[in-house]
């Protein structure tokens, strides 16, 4: 029987680690942190052929040994076994780019000097065959003196053996540690090992460097990826209607079952108007960050998101990032979380901070809930001409604002508590590639899990405590519930700080709960003026009529203003703690973020009274 | 002539780097990726945006994005 209980995927980015983890291990996947610090951990069972299980985990793509990012470190450590509390992986699976080789042996040599049991996957056969490159893998096993494997992850082609070279290679532990080589070396012999590998070489990677004329062209680049942006939003918009809607439909479909099953009580009015009409009011939004997510992940598995950030460095670069901002920046428009969490990748850290700071100011998608409602209900549902629709202007004006803040902000934290050295940018532009069904099915799945964890979580606890905090103590006879509970009584206090940024006391009793997440402040206008209405067909048209009623135009333009600012994400603080280790830069967003909120909803409410409006 | 200044297409060998004028990581990082004395490169695209930075250097089989900071470090021989 094999020894082996454990082995470890390394290799350097953009090698195909992820696609052929997938491969190995299906979609039952652990993904946790590494204790102390914040780099994702990935764990999956590899069954050998023999049957036996083992643990296989995917550790973060490096270049080498000595590091220069966490990333980077994390792999070191746990291939020396020196991360605590997680064991050295007995088997090394080295992933080598088939069409790469000089490059990615470099790291491979590191990495077999260990002298520890080691297999070598030489992943992407059959794209290095379309380059033209024809490889000898027992050329490459002769000289590496370590088995070699090809593997074509995303065609399943090879994975038997792979596996099967893992569960053999215990014999190999005997394996001398090798004499210390420099870098220098280790790529004049990387260049000598490749030209022995490689069988014949015609066309050099055509398609590749065709693709990047046209992405990266001067002025048609630019203009793809705008049309591109602007697809994929049209698509979160328009393609989540349905699903949405049938969510909702579902929801309102089991809050009618269990009103009819149940007779009128408390306990039915808390399954009903808290649990149900708040938990569902966020579910409905998971279909728009499904989508998003499709699209951030096609093209980060294409190749595209590199380039991506390469047209866009020049930009980001104006306000003191690099372009390893952009992707962050630009999925914290679904959700600032992993936003926060993709900054891991930026090697610089004052780089780093400063984006992580500004990632909330991106118009995530539990804004929309908020937006929505109101935009609905106040803004009038016209054209100004050319087709463009009122409503559609002011959500993008909504959008536009928050990044204009973004920007700005960046270049003042630049120059003040995130002041340093101006960051660099160095990136590999990975080779373009289809991304399967499978790795995109897989990556969406886990973000969707995480998204309705924390809806069904975080979301969930917060609409009971309100519920209770509205509805208790119990109003006494011919008392507004709502004035007599214990939000009610909160709300007063809260009032007459947001009073003069023309918030009435119903705002302030919305904001409380919101600070778990923003949609959160729909939902508990929504339970607040059912309970005031006594209204038991409470729907989102209901709630903007209601609003419409009672609140000024002034109020609405400045609680969106507010929300475009306010940080009121728990889970987005508890992020950034856990990121920036330390309790210094979450208090320190709280609070930029609190006072641009105020300031900005107090000018847009002014502005508005003052013209009348 | 440096790096930023070689034309598109020319292929080149790196003669000299001045690491002093890299922050430490970016000359680390730049080695690992094969970017040092004697690699040969060739510019194959610039930013598109003013300075046109930054820009993509083919190195063997790999392109590298960089910043015309990290080119104008680097003594070139085209050749």
């Amino acid at each position: 029987m094999s020894k082996h209980r454990s082995a470890a995927l390394v290799g350097n980015p953009n090698a195909g680690k992820s696609a052929l983890f997938n491969a190995l291990t299906g979609a039952r996947q652990k993904i946790a942190n590494y204790p102390g610090v914040t780099v994702e951990r990935k764990a999956g069972r590899l069954i050998l052929p023999s049957g036996a299980p083992i643990e296989l985990t995917d550790l973060p793509g490096s270049y080498s040994l000595a590091t220069t990012s966490p990333d980077e470190e994390v792999t070191r450590k746990v291939i020396l076994g020196e991360f605590p509390g997680e064991s050295a992986p007995e088997v090394l699976v080295v992933v080598l780019d088939a069409s790469n080789l000089e490059q990615h042996l470099v790291f491979a040599q590191e990495v077999i000097a260990l002298g520890r049991p080691t297999v070598i996957a030489l992943n992407m056969v059959d794209l290095a065959e379309r380059d033209g490159l024809v490889i000898d893998p027992a050329a490459l096993e002769s000289a590496l003196g370590v088995p070699v494997v090809p593997t074509v992850a995303v065609r399943r082609r090879g994975l038997v053996e792979l596996a099967e070279a893992i569960g053999a290679a215990e014999e190999r532990q005997a394996e001398h540690p090798r004499p210390h080589v420099g870098m220098t070396e280790r790529r004049l012999s990387a260049h000598a090992i490749a030209d022995g590998a490689i069988i014949s070489e015609t066309a050099r990677h055509r398609l590749h460097s065709k693709l990047d004329r046209l992405f990266l062209h001067p002025w048609l680049g630019p203009l793809i990826l705008f049309g591109m942006l602007f697809v994929v939003f049209q698509a979160v918009f328009a393609g989540a209607t349905p699903f949405a809607d049938a969510l909702q439909s579902g929801v309102d479909l089991l809050s009618s079952g269990v009103r009819s099953a149940l007779p009128p009580s408390l306990i039915r009015d808390l399954l009903t108007e808290g649990i149900l009409s708040g938990v569902g009011s966020v579910v409905v939004f998971l279909p728009q960050i499904v989508i998003l997510f499709f699209f951030i992940l096609a093209m980060e598995a294409s190749g595209y998101m590199a380039r991506a950030a390469f047209l866009m460095d020049r930009m980001m670069a104006s306000v003191g990032l690099s372009g390893r901002s952009f992707i962050p920046l630009l999925s914290s428009f679904a959700c600032a979380i992993p936003g926060i969490m993709a900054t891991r990748s930026i090697s610089d850290p004052k780089d780093r901070l400063t984006t992580i700071l500004i990632a909330p100011l991106m118009t995530c998608s539990a804004r929309l809930p908020v937006y929505t409602v109101i935009i609905a209900a106040f803004i009038p549902s016209r054209s100004v001409g050319f087709g463009i629709g009122m409503q559609g202007l002011v959500l993008l004006g909504l959008y536009v604002i928050g990044i204009i803040g973004a920007m700005v902000v960046a270049l003042v934290l630049r120059r003040s508590v995130t002041k340093g050295a101006a960051s660099g940018f160095i990136m590999e532009l990975p080779k373009y590639q289809l991304p399967t069904i499978k790795d995109l099915a897989i990556g969406l799945w886990q973000r969707a899990w995480i998204f309705l964890r924390r809806a069904g979580t975080i979301i969930f606890m917060v609409t009971i405590v309100l519920w209770l905090l509205l509805n208790f103590p119990r109003a006494g006879e011919g008392e507004n519930q709502v004035d007599a509970s214990i939000a009610g009584k909160l709300a007063n206090g809260l009032a007459v700080v947001v009073e003069p940024i023309g918030f009435n006391r119903d705002i302030a009793l919305s904001l409380i709960p919101a600070m778990a997440a923003r949609e959160v402040a729909v939902a508990s206008l929504a339970t607040t003026y059912a309970v005031a209405a006594e209204d038991d067909d409470q729907t989102a048209r209901k709630l903007g009529d209601e609003l419409k009623a009672r609140w000024s135009l002034p109020t609405a333009l400045a609680f969106l203003a507010w929300f475009v600012f306010a940080p009121q994400c728990m889970s987005t603080i508890a992020v950034t703690r856990r990121e920036t280790n330390g309790w210094k830069w979450p208090v320190f967003m709280l609070l930029y973020l609190f006072a641009l909120a105020y300031i900005f909803a107090g000018i847009t409410y002014w502005t508005a009274v003052a013209l009348g409006l | 002539m440096t790096l930023d200044l070689l034309p598109i297409g020319q292929p080149a060998r790196i003669t000299a780097v001045d690491w002093s004028q890299l922050v430490d990581e970016e000359g680390q990082r730049l080695r690992s990726l094969g970017i040092d004395i004697g690699t040969q490169v060739a510019v194959s695209h610039r930013g598109v945006f003013a300075g046109r930075d930054p820009i993509a250097v083919s190195v063997g089989r790999m392109t590298v994005a960089l910043r015309r900071v990290h080119a104008r470090a680097m003594e070139v021989e085209p050749a």
